[in-house]
């Protein structure tokens, strides 16, 4: 949908500034979620340093780009398509910190994980291969952001459902586990937390979805079926 | 040069008891210009409408066609017609008293024009010319009228002073009062506050929102942020043309004419 430009070229300017850093942020919690993953892998305690440093930095973007659509909002009224792109962005930053939040329960999750069993990474169940289904929904939900793409964005909507299928039977597996052998019980919650924290993850990439199609439809598909969500995006 | 004629809407009153007015079909010249082209609109009762556009996209042509402004040129021509509800009047007609529709319509406009009289008698005007002589009467009117324009308390006190002492917002107040002195079913505005401080346009547009509890009115604004906070609905006009009506809810947030959208998000058009 490229949208023509505003008489203003500084307001075109802000606009694409505020997109800009949203997009930013997007990438920089992506790489902290990546790092918490190999982190988790690996066990490595500077990875798991560095996640919970990076948030730092994914806080102050979200009250950056929050303040930015303030001003914007009190300087320029923005109607229409721009509107609903500065009330989405402020519920999209919203749910990038909070990714950046579950990435850094992932980080302290795994040192605990670590520390107190100073053994091999706890490998009972794959939670690394719904993670990165998780990474790739957030990663295409900015992609979807950046063009403004409605169909990818409910794309992505659709993927939820397969994440939060994969926890179920992440924590079916686990249960299993535990109930064989009762003394990795301590560990094997910690894994719980993890497969949580990631499906917590699609659970964002999905908002952040279900707001690109308002900002390019103009309809809120939150709380809605899938039918009405791809009605909406390919209509 | 042929102009494509979509099918003229019609928009009744009976169907609908919330529609005061209605364009069907409305086109207008200014002698070869043709400045409307085949409007269709309603104009829903006790609600406020607001005309928005650029410069030179026919909403203040529009808005004089109501009370047939355009019949004080020779050479002007109407096309069409606008049907005030509830008794079908075609206010176009040529049958139609301009003198008449005016009683019915009032106009407040861009500057405050108060006539060279005092604050009493510019509110007392229009129901002298309508043949009222009560004097009791008159001046329960005047005050009724000076109340519900939200003047009275300002004024009350000297209503025989002149009404060119009073401020620009207090004068254009005092316009409208002159204009619901008659009981109007429908007040047109043309840019009623652009020549006020924001204060003033701020105590205009409170008035506008009492208002409609009365009467349906019709505002012309450059400002689209004054239509996104008075009107009930809006309609989009460009290059002669209603490009878009809608609720002003849905104009403001998700117009369906890209047009449109160009305009109030401030792109080019």
């Amino acid at each position: 949908m490229p949208q023509s430009e505003h008489l203003s070229k500084q307001y075109d300017q802000d606009l694409d500034a505020i997109r800009s850093r949203v997009l930013e942020m997007g990438g920089l919690v992506e790489s902290q979620i990546q790092t918490a993953l190999d982190a988790y892998a690996s066990g490595n305690a500077a990875l798991v340093e560095r996640v919970i440093e990076e948030d730092e930095r994914v806080n102050g973007f979200e009250v950056g780009i929050d303040d930015a659509c303030i001003h914007i909002v009190a300087r320029r009224q923005p109607a229409a398509v721009d509107l609903r792109m500065i009330m989405a962005i402020g519920k999209i930053v919203t749910d990038l910190e909070r990714m950046g939040d579950e990435a850094e329960k992932i980080a302290r999750m795994t040192r605990q994980l670590y520390e107190s069993n100073q053994m091999s990474p706890p490998k009972f169940v794959d939670v690394r291969h719904v993670a990165n289904v998780a990474l790739s929904m957030l990663h295409r939900a900015l992609d979807a952001f950046a063009r403004s793409d409605a169909a990818e964005a409910a794309r992505v909507v659709k993927e939820d459902a397969a994440i939060d299928a994969e926890f179920l039977a992440i924590l079916r597996q686990l249960i299993t586990f535990m109930m064989e052998e009762p003394r990795i019980i301590g560990r094997a919650i910690g894994v719980v937390w993890i497969a949580k924290a990631v499906e917590r993850i699609g659970d964002h990439a999905k908002n952040i979805a279900e707001q690109v199609i308002y900002i390019v439809k103009g309809a809120d598909v939150r709380h809605t079926d899938m039918a009405n969500v791809e009605r909406t995006a390919l209509g | 040069m042929e102009i494509a004629r979509p099918e003229v809407q019609r928009f009744t009153g009976s169907a609908d008891g919330a529609i005061k007015a209605a364009a069907g079909g409305l086109s207008f010249y200014y002698g070869a210009v043709n400045a409307l082209r085949n409007i269709n609109v309603p104009i829903h009762e006790k609600r406020v409408t607001a005309l928005i556009g650029p410069s030179g996209c026919g909403k203040s042509t529009f808005l004089r066609c109501f009370n047939r402004m355009h019949d004080l040129y020779p050479g002007n021509r109407y096309e069409g017609e606008i049907r005030l509800f509830p008794d079908n009047t075609n206010l176009l007609a040529p049958e139609v008293d301009p003198i008449e529709v005016r009683m019915r319509i009032g106009m407040v406009f861009q500057k405050p024009n108060p006539f060279p009289k005092t604050i009493y008698e510019n509110v007392a005007y229009g129901l002298r010319v309508r043949g009222e002589r009560a004097r009791r009467v008159i001046d329960d009117k005047v005050e009724q009228a000076l109340k519900s324009a939200a003047l009275w308390d300002e004024v009350k006190d000297r209503l025989q002073s002149l009404a060119f002492n009073l401020s620009g917002g207090q004068q254009q107040r005092l316009c409208i009062a002159r204009c619901l002195a008659t009981d109007p079913e429908l007040l047109l505005f043309d840019e009623p506050t652009s020549a006020l401080d924001p204060i003033a346009t701020g105590s205009i547009e409170e008035l506008i929102h009492k208002l409609k509890d009365r009467v349906t009115i019709l505002i012309v604004t450059h400002n689209m942020q004054q239509a996104a906070r008075v009107s009930d609905y809006t309609a989009y006009m460009y290059l002669g043309e209603l490009v878009e009506f809608g609720r002003t809810d849905d104009i403001f947030v998700k117009p369906r004419d890209r047009r449109t959208e160009d305009y109030i998000t401030g792109r080019m058009g």
